[in-house]
């Protein structure tokens, strides 16, 4: 047992940061550092650089793609790309759609969508949840019928409803839970689909959310034709494709990288904004111990992750402990979210959304901390509400 | 990086959850715990003899298994799952860590003894004013001829009833509170003016009053420098704290799987209570408690090595949720059982007394936190 790093890890933490530093692209860290808004372009900009590295997928099986790293080279990278606060290579392919693609998609299938999603040229987007299924997913009503086209071939038609379809509004393609059995138990009924987003009978409508930012979607679905061989898995089985995505989807969502450099933030805030006695607010007894108390709870969450990561790397895949993570993770998210509001004091109340974030009301730090908080309430919910995931351990962890 | 264990560890485990599988059961417990000595000095002689675990943390050279804080913890999260009450904190954690850091000129001797179970060990180090300051000392030991004399009253000495010598902390100079002038002694329980007073502790364990009365020792009594003892103290103490997080994994452990198993036989409105969503959500949040203890106890063990500022603040760390873990944990593991748990004869409340006691034990969630803050965010605040 032992924390040490070896002299190849040392050199790869050298390499990586060197890596990041000399090709992390300019123009999108000066919109980043702005606040401006980013395009397609830009959310893709940095999959890209990384794509012909070959660094987009380190978890995916090296022969489609992974980089074969140990678990600690994974735990140096995330830690690297968070420090120079790297934007985030989208979950949507990389790490929800693709292994279920290579889990359970034939060779064609394989071929055709994996390249796409590891070299950034398709975007994808998610069509889990409906107005109402939502912790009930498996109760989803979107229709799919199977139909004999006029070229001869086989198509199901697709009716419904998606919601909460995170950056739908870029998405090429799209990943559909259907109901393609109406009578049989819920959870049987429901296969995976595929669906190209320019199809016929599709759209995109923009929910705003209390921020003022535009984020998520609702997903129109009318009469839209999908080639039968644009189905993951077998039909009516796709809730088996759904469970193991969602578990692919919990294992990143801990963000401990990332959180400890909004610690980070978040004390620099708290050594620069004054308590009401005149010193440092980190002086502060009651803020202090906020904040040392969120520190050890990272700390534990850091540990509890290094020790599912040392279990993977044994071979297992990432299992329901994984909720855990996703769990404690979300809620330190929030509870940093939290304190940076509160240490703004009365500059987290200015809204610059249509003054753009170069408005200069107020300390910098200050810019978007209640937007942060307003937003990051949806950590808790999506990817299966926390209570969802206490459901998860409690059947499959403790056997209730 | 790595968090596995080797085979040694792996079967040293194994041999201890064995042996007290065999020999530890909750009512020969209960029955020790309740006898006039209040232990067993025959599971001390199978500790020393049948496992030859009293030298787990020791080198070779020393007639050790050659371990070190791994081992410790390994042996005390398991001592944790039976709520062993023998001395294996004092003397092999403690009164080892002493003599093994301090350099002491019988240290080869003692812990041979140690090792061999003829020596036990408790620490002497709080007192009724001081709280959880290890420097505050009433407790003065003076310079006379070539040695010490002692005088002080220490409090709560836990396991001082079964103890052949005390380790002591005294003023050797400078004032009540000071970081200066602290020094460590050894001495032998049966020295002339010192006197114990006895008594059981709430969670099955024995303690003492103890009071030195112009107790006289000798100059090799001292451990560790004259008057610059407090990092030696701190160390050892990180190294106490760090196998008392591992205790409590064990005590934990229990109560959570205890737990599990109680609501899945108990009905109530004709079904087990384990089928109740809000009870289900409860016991995930004592497992999460749990598994966060564990990776705290792993992380405060492998950093027992680094230095002093690293060291006490990943202690710190690992005792804060230690201390939460065990109250959450403990006090739900109560509630799930009912009625039930607060009967003496029924196991979980003897976890929930430990739980409850190692929350304070070296230091109570509040002192960590307090000790956490001066230490992470330094003149910040």
């Amino acid at each position: 047992m032992n924390l040490d790093f070896s002299p190849e890890d040392v050199a790869f933490r050298e390499e990586v940061r060197t890596f990041i530093a000399e090709n992390y692209p300019k123009d999108l860290r000066a919109k980043q550092d702005s606040g401006e808004p980013l395009s397609k372009e830009d959310y893709l900009a940095w999959h890209k650089v990384l794509a012909k590295k070959g660094w987009v997928a380190p978890s995916w099986p090296v022969e489609h793609g992974g980089t074969g790293w140990t678990p600690t080279q994974k735990y140096i990278w995330s830690e690297e790309q968070a420090r120079a606060d790297t934007l985030a290579v989208l979950p949507f392919g990389v790490s929800m759609l693709a292994p279920v693609v290579y889990t359970f998609g034939t060779e064609e299938q394989k071929a055709k969508f994996l390249p796409g999603i590891y070299n950034g040229e398709v975007w994808w987007c998610q069509g889990y949840s409906e107005p109402g299924a939502g912790s009930d997913l498996a109760s989803l009503k979107t229709k799919a019928e199977r139909v004999t086209g006029d070229d001869g071939k086989e198509y199901y038609i697709v009716n419904g409803q998606k919601t909460w379809t995170t950056l739908g509004q870029f998405a090429d393609w799209g990943f559909f839970l259907v109901r393609t059995d109406p009578d049989s138990k819920p959870q049987a009924g429901i296969s995976f689909l595929l669906i190209d987003m320019k199809s016929p009978g599709i759209e995109v409508r923009p929910i705003i959310t209390l921020e003022g930012g535009h984020e998520v979607n609702d997903v129109f679905l009318d009469n839209v034709k999908v080639p039968v061989e644009n189905r993951i898995f077998h039909e009516n089985q796709g809730w088996t494709c759904a469970k193991a995505l969602l578990a692919h989807e919990r294992s990143g969502i801990a963000g401990v990288a990332r959180s400890k450099r909004g610690l980070e933030r978040l004390r620099e805030m708290a050594t620069t904004e004054m308590s009401d006695l005149g010193g440092p607010l980190l002086s502060d007894t009651f803020f202090k111990r906020k904040v040392a108390e969120l520190e050890i709870d990272l700390t534990a969450l850091e540990f509890t992750e290094l020790r599912t990561l040392a279990g993977e790397s044994s071979g297992k895949g990432p299992g329901p402990e994984s909720s855990i993570l996703k769990i404690k993770g979300t809620e330190i998210q929030q509870r940093l979210q939290e304190l940076a509001l509160e240490a703004a004091g009365h500059y987290g109340a200015p809204f610059l959304h249509n003054l753009g974030h170069n408005a200069n009301i107020g300390p910098s730090y200050a810019d978007g901390v209640a937007g942060d908080y307003f937003n990051g309430r949806k950590t808790s919910i999506y990817g299966g509400s926390n209570e969802i995931q206490r459901n998860i351990i409690a059947k499959m962890v403790l056997g209730l | 990086m790595d968090f596995s264990f080797t085979d040694e560890q792996s079967m040293l485990r194994d041999t201890v959850a064995s042996y007290l599988a065999d020999n530890y059961a909750f009512d020969a417990r209960r029955a020790a715990i309740k006898s006039e000595a209040g232990w067993r000095p025959e599971v001390w002689k199978a500790f020393a003899e049948e496992l030859g675990i009293l030298g787990a943390p020791f080198s070779e050279e020393l007639g050790g298994l050659g371990g070190g804080p791994v081992e410790n913890m390994v042996v005390m999260e398991e001592f944790g799952k039976a709520l062993v009450v023998e001395p294996y904190m004092g003397t092999v954690v403690i009164g080892g860590g002493f003599l093994k850091h301090s350099g002491h000129g019988a240290a080869a001797d003692l812990i041979e003894k140690i090792i061999a179970g003829d020596a036990i060990f408790a620490f002497a180090y709080a007192e009724p004013q001081a709280r959880y300051t290890w420097q505050d000392l009433k407790t003065t030991a003076t310079k006379d001829g070539t040695g010490y004399v002692i005088n002080g009253q220490k409090a709560v000495v836990i396991g001082a009833p079964w103890a052949t010598h005390l380790i002591v902390t005294a003023r050797t100079g400078g004032g009540q509170r000071d970081a200066q002038g602290v020094s460590v002694f050894l001495v032998d329980k049966n020295a002339k003016g010192v006197t114990t007073r006895d008594y059981p502790t709430v969670d099955g364990q024995r303690a003492s009053e103890v009071t030195f009365e112009n107790v006289s020792v000798g100059v090799d009594a001292l451990i560790g420098p004259e008057g610059a003892g407090l990092p030696l103290v701190e160390k050892v103490m990180d190294e106490a704290i760090a196998a008392t997080c591992a205790e409590a994994c064990g005590v934990l452990r229990r109560l959570q799987e205890g737990t599990v198993e109680y609501t899945r036989t108990r009905k109530q409105f004709g079904v087990p209570i384990s089928s109740f969503q809000v009870l289900q959500h409860r016991m995930v949040d004592m497992f999460i408690q749990l598994e966060q203890s564990i990776s705290m106890t792993y992380m405060a063990t492998i950093r027992l090595s680094e230095e002093a500022h690293a060291r006490a603040q990943a202690i710190s760390a690992a005792k804060v949720q230690i201390g939460k873990a065990c109250r959450f944990v403990g006090q739900n593991a109560v509630q799930l059982h009912g009625g039930m748990a607060i009967t003496d004869e029924m196991a979980i409340g003897h976890y929930f007394k430990r739980a409850t006691m190692i929350e304070g034990a070296f230091g109570s969630t509040d002192h960590h936190l307090a000790r956490y803050e001066a230490l992470s965010f330094g003149k910040a605040a």
